[in-house]
């Protein structure tokens, strides 16, 4: 909402200065976007008198002027074809900045004449599009005068972000308002009597529908005008409405503008001479058109109000009016139109049909109903003063919405909410003020004036007398603390995030937040894209699906990043992935990738690239970090279809999934480019059992045996599709007492070993706990292990 | 006797000389071994008289002392030259890159809106707050009835809505548009209101993944918000501007900076309030702190009667506080990030210049 200075005090009686009302405004709740002050553009620009324009001796198209500026006469070379003695312009000294043309002037001969200045155009000046030639003033114009002043511009704009509960400052006398009740000055009433028609509407309003309170168009009035003049409107209402960056179109157009500006009371006027017949608030037609005003045609439907006669509708309802019938600069006979509509049908009329209005943005955020009666009364001595003529009775239809309603404020409420001590007589004023009809001394009553269909409970007395009184009055009082130490914010299963991520990164890895939402055709491929989880309103086809996994998105910025020529990317995500729609369809996981080298070429040791085993690693460590029991995990196959069907797994505890690692499915990284290798996890950060409650923090105690711990060897030769892991629990479990650990060393398979087997070597540790171990006892542990092997898994230890 | 003092200067010159462990044992052998000047000497006593033997034998057993000696310390000396020497020629380049640690470890980095999440909560923690989480994929009773946004109201149009299909019960269903719908699912839990009746005060901070469907230089259709709210029967206005005056203060790291609250409008908050925090601008730098300049950082406010109702406890006895704050925002705002969009771009570059190492603290 943009207004002047100057335009403000037409309803605010005031001495205060610009800066002032800019900050009471923002304290207000008004928030200044900004003020432009053409004054501060033009400054050092002044009126010049031209004593003297005589022809350049160089330059044919160039005069050399001598001008007046008030301070002295200078010298000046103008190329403008209408420079001539004795006029008046626009004078630049030396040192202005001109916009037009992106310059700071400066002292110089042109063609061997010094130029002390310029004399400026519309253009330069960025006024208008005008360079036909210099700015011409009016003889009368007081040389020397600042050239804003002369132009009329010396009058700053100020925009402001009104707040969508405050339709009421949609127009310049609400924001005065507002100002008056936080003492920067005084209301001004608006003027608006009623003026008695001299004839009957030929024109008269009637209803479709019902028409009441809570109709989409309660009310509307109107009036007939005879013998108006059109034509451009006076020079004060064209600088207005252009101050604000309207353009004026003709005397009744502008009056319409200037009230829906002015007083926040759009209003539309006929060519009553294209009307026939009556006109009626009703219902459009199921494929009824409409050319309106933007020179748009729009097709209508029985959700819309339309204002029509008897031939076709005219206007659509609070959003815009009709081209035909229009007024033009010729016409004579003037039917004025104003109604009130319901803010949610306007606002969803306006939706549907994508019109963007000063009309619809202000019924929308709700009009005052009475404004129909003084709206009525505001535009007619307008008209009548602007355009002459007669006016006609008023024609209306329809009833008042119901908007008289009452709220008890309680003393003590301002007090115990906002912390401020506001005396009662001060509540009381500062809600008089802005047009409550207060009762009592605290509790008060307050009667809601009828432009403020906001204001529905005590709380929004309480905002509006706090902010009236000012939000810097309220106390900064920190909070009071529940408990001398402070616990952690997060509990043991939220903080599992940001271990998760802090292990990623300590093992080298990058950390992203990527979208929530992918492709549909990616989802599908994860396992995901079920129909409760597809966006009915998405940006575009690439994000139109709730991700079933994490690992989509990695890849393609695994991509990218490859496409940068960025290699080896190693990138993990710790965020939601989503089943389906529900709230326990979304997980949190923890998911990583890496791509091509693990170790890159270096001068020390060979290269190597990922595997199943880096992500393995990484699962491993992100379980390890979030507390989970990794020693009661185990590996084994089983992955989903995303990753290499032979070189992927799954980490379970008991039955339950933990995490999925693996190769990326070759057919994926080709898919996305990747050449080499591609390692991936995802981690179920929810998966592991919680922590128990009352889980005490002591360890188990340290048991430290005196006696060395003893080594041994054994190479079991064993089917190919046996899991290394079943064999060393195996061995482990074979004797609980001495064995103290055990892992493979070894692996191979290929010559000296038959086809379809594998040797698998393990190292074995035996701990003593209560003397050193004889030879036997260590020999018939050996055996107990390889016996347990054995039958676990028809090993057969190498010779 | 003379042979006796030639020996001995002899000897001890030899061992002087010796530049190596080598020749130092040929000095040895020459002087002490089975042919040696000093045995040869010890030869003679046996043809001595008993008195002359004695004192022969005391001398040359001095010399033999002497000799050793000298042999010893000279060997130490050559012994720590020749280890020197060795250690030498053992030498490396050591502005060789150091071994590639597997996937260049201590190169990861932390993602900045994970790590302004860690300093919220650190912060919030301290002033008692707890963390709550909701869905992403919410309703739209709890993303906007329920807090006082009801169908048809123009604040709905503030939010352009990421809509889902409906619940089988007709149900509208919709990315959330802000982290406020944890406020509601938290005031309903049942846990939350005995502990409200007990007199305790509730105290949260909603920290998440929120959308709206925007996307240009300054927008992205995913964001992140911080959503605080306090409930009790006690806590007003004042508590607000406390809890974000020293929230704000802790967060910038700036112990004077300015906040300045002004009226604003949001559904579920009266009297709502923006908050501004101090800066200027130098250079088209900006910096945060007292200065000519305010920047708009988060949107507060009483929290509304209605929304109070809604989630089923009685606005006449319980009162509190809520604020929300772009998590994306004040993570470029705090370091100095200049561009939204490459939040989400994953590009190593960005990831490597403006993560954080995992032993960056939060506090």
């Amino acid at each position: 909402m943009k207004f002047t200075l100057s335009w403000l005090k037409e309803h605010l009686d005031t001495n205060a200065t610009l800066a002032e009302v800019r900050d009471a405004l923002t304290m207000l709740g008004l928030e200044v976007e900004g003020i432009a002050n053409p004054a501060e553009t033009l400054k050092g620009f002044v009126v010049g008198y031209v004593v003297e324009a005589v022809q350049h001796p160089n330059a044919d198209r160039l005069r050399v002027c001598k001008v007046d500026t008030g301070a002295g006469v200078v010298q000046v070379v103008c190329g403008a074809p209408n420079a001539r003695t004795g006029m008046k312009g626009v004078f630049a000294p030396p040192g202005s900045y001109i916009p037009g043309t992106d310059m700071h002037l400066k002292v110089g001969k042109i063609r061997g004449e010094e130029s002390n200045g310029m004399l400026c155009s519309m253009r330069e000046l960025e006024l208008s599009d005008d360079h036909d030639g210099i700015i011409d003033l009016p003889a009368e114009t007081k040389t020397g005068i600042p050239a804003a002043e002369a132009l009329g511009l010396d009058d700053p704009v100020i925009e402001i972000k009104v707040t969508p509960n405050r339709g009421d400052c949609l127009g310049v006398h609400g924001i005065a308002r507002d100002l008056a009740a936080a003492g920067l000055g005084t209301l001004k009433p608006v003027k608006a009597e009623r003026i008695k028609g001299t004839y009957p509407s030929p024109i008269k309003w009637t209803h479709g529908y019902e028409a009441r309170p809570d109709s989409p168009c309660p009310i509307v009035v109107g009036r007939h005008f005879r013998g108006v003049k059109n034509g451009p409107s006076p020079e004060w209402l064209q600088r207005r409405l252009k101050s604000i960056g309207l353009r004026p179109i003709s005397t009744l157009v502008d009056i319409t503008n200037l009230v829906t500006f002015d007083l926040n009371r759009p209003l539309h006027v006929f060519d009553a001479a294209k009307l026939s017949g009556d006109l009626v608030m009703r219902q459009a037609r199921d494929g009824e058109k409409i050319l309106a005003l933007d020179g748009k045609t729009y097709e209508l439907d029985p959700s819309i109000s339309v204002i029509a006669d008897a031939k076709a509708a005219h206007g659509i309802g609070g959003v815009m009016g009709g081209e035909e019938t229009g007024v033009q600069p010729e016409t004579t006979e003037v039917f004025l139109e104003v109604a009130y509509f319901t803010p949610i049908k306007v606002a969803a009329t306006g939706r549907k049909l994508g019109i963007l209005s000063d009309a619809r943005y202000r019924f929308e955020r709700g009009l005052d109903p009475q404004s129909v009666q003084w709206g009525t009364d505001v535009a007619t001595r307008l008209i009548l003063d602007l355009c002459g003529g007669e006016a006609s009775e008023i024609t209306s239809s329809g009833v008042m919405p119901d908007w008289e309603k009452s709220f008890t404020l309680r003393a003590d409420r301002v007090k115990t909410l906002t912390a401020i001590d506001v005396p009662a007589k001060d509540t009381a004023d500062i809600l008089t003020k802005l047009g409550f009809t207060v009762a009592g001394s605290g509790p008060w009553t307050a009667a809601v004036p009828s432009w403020r269909p906001d204001i529905v409970g005590e709380a929004d007395l309480v905002e509006e007398v706090t902010r009236v009184a000012g939000f810097d009055r309220i106390p900064t009082t920190s909070l009071p603390r529940l408990s001398a130490t402070s616990k952690p914010a997060r509990d043991a299963l939220q903080r599992r995030v940001p271990q998760a991520r802090r292990a990623l990164a300590q093992r080298g890895m990058n950390e992203v937040v990527t979208w929530s939402f992918l492709p549909f055709k990616k989802a599908e491929r994860f396992g995901g894209g079920g129909a409760d989880v597809r966006l009915l309103n998405s940006i575009d086809a690439t994000l139109d699906t709730m991700r079933p996994s994490i690992l989509p998105n990695l890849i393609d910025a695994a991509a990218r990043n490859e496409a940068r020529g960025l290699s080896d990317p190693a990138l993990f995500e710790v965020g939601p992935q989503y089943k389906d729609a529900t709230p326990t369809g979304q997980a949190r996981v923890a998911a990583g990738l890496r791509h091509n080298m693990a170790i890159p070429r270096n001068w020390e040791g060979p290269a190597r690239t990922v595997d199943a085993f880096d992500a393995k690693a990484d699962a491993m460590a992100v379980l390890a970090a979030i507390g989970a029991p990794v020693e009661n995990m185990s590996a084994q196959s089983g992955a989903p279809d995303w990753y290499h069907p032979g070189r992927s797994g799954v980490i379970k505890l008991g039955d339950r999934v933990m995490a999925n690692f693996g190769e990326l499915h070759p057919e994926l990284s080709a898919a996305a480019d990747l050449k080499g290798p591609v390692s991936a996890f995802e981690v179920f950060l929810d998966a592991p059992p919680p922590p128990k409650a009352k889980a005490t923090k002591a360890r188990s105690k340290l048991v430290l045996s005196a006696f060395q711990p003893v080594e041994r060897d054994f190479a079991f030769l064993v089917d190919a599709a046996v899991e290394a892991e079943k064999l060393v629990r195996a061995a482990r479990n074979s004797d609980k007492t001495l064995i103290a650990g055990a892992r493979v060393f070894d692996v191979y398979a290929g010559k000296g070993v038959p086809e379809g087997k594998k040797s698998l070597a393990i190292a074995v540790t035996l701990q003593p706990v209560e003397r050193t171990l004889t030879d036997a006892e260590i020999e018939a542990v050996c055996n107990k292990i390889v016996a347990a092997v054995t039958k676990a898994t028809n090993a057969v230890l190498r010779g | 006797m003379d042979d006796l003092s030639t020996i001995r200067s002899e000897a001890l010159d030899a061992v002087g000389k010796a530049a190596d462990l080598a020749a130092l044992d040929a000095v040895r052998v020459a002087a002490l071994g089975k042919k040696g000047s000093v045995t040869g000497l010890m030869k003679t006593l046996g043809g001595m008289a008993p008195d002359q033997r004695r004192e022969f034998g005391a001398q040359v057993n001095q010399l033999k002392g002497e000799i050793e000696a000298a042999l010893d310390a000279r060997k130490t000396t050559l012994g720590s030259a020749a280890l020197a020497a060795k250690l030498v020629s053992e030498k490396i380049d050591v502005s060789l890159p150091t071994r590639p640690d597997f996937g260049q470890a201590g190169h990861g980095t932390l993602h900045p809106i994970g790590q302004v999440m860690d300093e919220v909560a650190a912060i919030f923690g301290e002033m008692g707050f707890t963390w709550a989480e909701g869905p992403d994929i919410e309703d739209d009773w709890h993303n906007f009835s329920a807090l006082n946004i009801p169908p048809d109201h123009p604040a709905r149009q503030m939010q352009d809505t990421f809509y889902l299909p409906s619940r089988a019960d007709g149900t509208p269903m919709v990315l959330r548009t802000h982290t406020s719908p944890v406020q509601a699912r938290t005031m309903l839990n049942k846990d939350v209101q005995k502990m409200l009746a007990y007199g305790g005060a509730l105290r949260i901070i909603v920290p998440g993944r929120t959308f709206r469907i925007d996307n240009d230089a300054t927008h992205t259709p995913m964001f992140h918000q911080v959503e605080g709210l306090v409930i009790d029967r006690t806590t007003h206005m004042g508590h607000l501007k406390g809890c974000l005056v020293d929230f704000c203060r802790a967060f910038f790291e700036v112990d004077d900076l300015p906040l300045r609250f002004r009226p604003s409008y949001f559904p579920f908050t009266e009297p709502s309030a923006e908050v501004d925090i101090g800066c200027s601008w130098k250079g088209g730098e900006l910096k945060i702190g007292a200065g000519d300049s305010w920047l708009e950082i988060l949107g507060s406010g009483m929290v509304h009667p209605n929304v109070i109702a809604n989630c089923g406890l009685d606005p006449a006895v319980y009162q509190g506080f809520a604020f929300g704050m772009g998590v994306d925002r004040i993570a470029m705002l705090k370091y100095g990030i200049p561009d939204l969009r490459n939040f989400f771009d994953s590009d190593l570059r960005w990831l490597r210049h403006y993560g954080f190492s995992t032993l960056e603290s939060v506090r």
